[in-house]
Formats: structure tokens, sequence, C-alpha cells
């Protein structure tokens, strides 16, 4: 039932930012479901599959799905994401974390003005 | 589209592919603001990113897969769990005008963006997991 609960949570998040989810599934599975932080990422991955699909046929509905541009994008990211992970496994990536924390805050003052 | 806008947009998926894979966030948080630098608006880009993050999402979890790390069917109920959850947030996003949605999503990369900080100011909070 818990994990009813976090996924009602997770697939509003998501279709409502149109994110995955997984920032609002992995701490609630590290919490609630007591998983092991390896777990509860993986699974969260899977899981976000299901809802990410949804949310885009759900919006592709409603006409505001831009097929080109996501495989333009989302094409070329599946190659860098596995390029990324490699990395992470050689590099301390967390010395490099405040920097990332920095552009993302860019970004969102870029957006909010 | 023009080739510039095809090139950046490639360029652009890479590099937030990239920064998902090394950081352990999911690509949404970078498309978003990648579709809407190519030009989409808020809720397109939202639409269009939940697209864009399936086939890194397919690829991560190929990955994973070989370590073991996924609970099939927690994942399962997961995932039909949050179609519920899906349909309110698109009604919600739909109804919202675009500027109020682009400083929510806003408001989101700062939360995140602080989270981020604090995991990396503190060595045993909990890792991206892979």
């Amino acid at each position: 039932m818990r994990l009813v609960g976090i996924g009602l949570v997770a697939g509003l998040f998501s279709a409502l930012f149109g994110v995955g989810g997984g920032i609002v599934i992995v701490p609630l599975l590290l919490l609630a479901a007591r998983c092991p932080p390896h777990v509860a990422a993986a699974t969260s991955l899977a899981a976000i599959g299901i809802t990410a699909l949804a949310g885009a046929t759900r919006y592709g509905f409603e006409g505001h799905l831009h097929i080109g541009h996501a495989l333009l994008v989302g094409i070329p990211a599946a190659a860098g994401a596995v390029v990324g992970a490699t990395l992470a496994q050689r590099i301390d990536a967390r010395r490099l974390t405040l920097g990332f924390a920095a552009l993302l805050a860019c970004l969102a003052v870029w957006l909010l003005v | 589209m023009t080739p510039e806008k095809i090139a950046l947009g490639l360029l652009l998926g890479f590099a937030a592919g990239i920064l998902a894979g090394l950081f352990g966030v999911g690509g949404g948080i970078l498309f978003v603001p990648t579709l809407v630098g190519l030009g989409l608006g808020q809720l397109d880009a939202e639409a269009t990113s939940l697209l864009a993050i399936l086939p890194t999402v397919a690829a991560g979890t190929w990955r994973q897969r070989h370590y073991g790390n996924v609970r099939w069917r927690s994942s399962l109920v997961l995932g039909l769990a949050s179609i519920a959850g899906v349909e309110a947030g698109v009604r919600i996003a739909t109804s919202l005008p675009e500027d109020v949605l682009r400083r929510l999503f806003a408001i989101l990369l700062l939360g995140v963006a602080l989270q981020l900080a604090w995991r990396a100011r503190r060595p045993t909070a909990y890792a991206s997991g892979r």
C-alpha cells in the first residue's frame, strides 16, 4: 500500500513538472519502504519508464507532445548518460556536485526572469 | 527546425545525459530547460521531456538489471499507481497559466540544487545509487 501511495505522488509530480519523478520516489523508498539506496534508485528507474510513458501518451492526446524534439534531445542523452555513469565511477563526482547545483540554480533564475 | 537548432539539440541532449549520469539525477530536470531553450513553451517542453526521458531510462534500467538491483514487482506497483497521479498532474498543468508553471518548475530546480548541495556537504548521505 505504501508503494501505491508513493506511485500516486510520483505520477502527479512527474506529469506536473515533466520530470521522471525519481527525486520523489527515491527518498520515499528510502524512508517509507526502507530500501537500500542502490535498490531504491534502480527500482525507481524502472517505475519511471511506466510513469513517463503514461505522461507522454496523455500529453500526446492533448497535442502538447513534440516527437521530433524528444528524439533530438532524448537519444543523444541516453548515450551521454552511459558516458556520465561510467565517468562517475572513475572520478569523485561529489567534488563537482556544488558546481552542478550552481548550474541548476542559474537555470532556475533564467526561467524566472 | 534549422540545422543550427538540430545541432544545438543534439549537443545539449548529450551534455544533459552526461550530467544526469554523472550526478544521478533524472534527465527531465535538464531536458525541460533544454527544450525551452530550443523554443518550446513550458507546457510543451514538460510534455516532450517525458518522452525524451524514455531512452535514458531504458538504458539505465538495462544497466541496473545486470547488477540485480531492480525489484520488478515494486517497480510495477509504483508505475501502475503513478498513472492515476499522472492524470491529476496533467489536469493541473494544463489548467495553470504557463508563466505560473514555469515559476513552479524554477522553484523545483532550486530545490534540487539545494538538495544536491546538501548531499555534497555530507559524505555519508545517500549516493546516487548506481
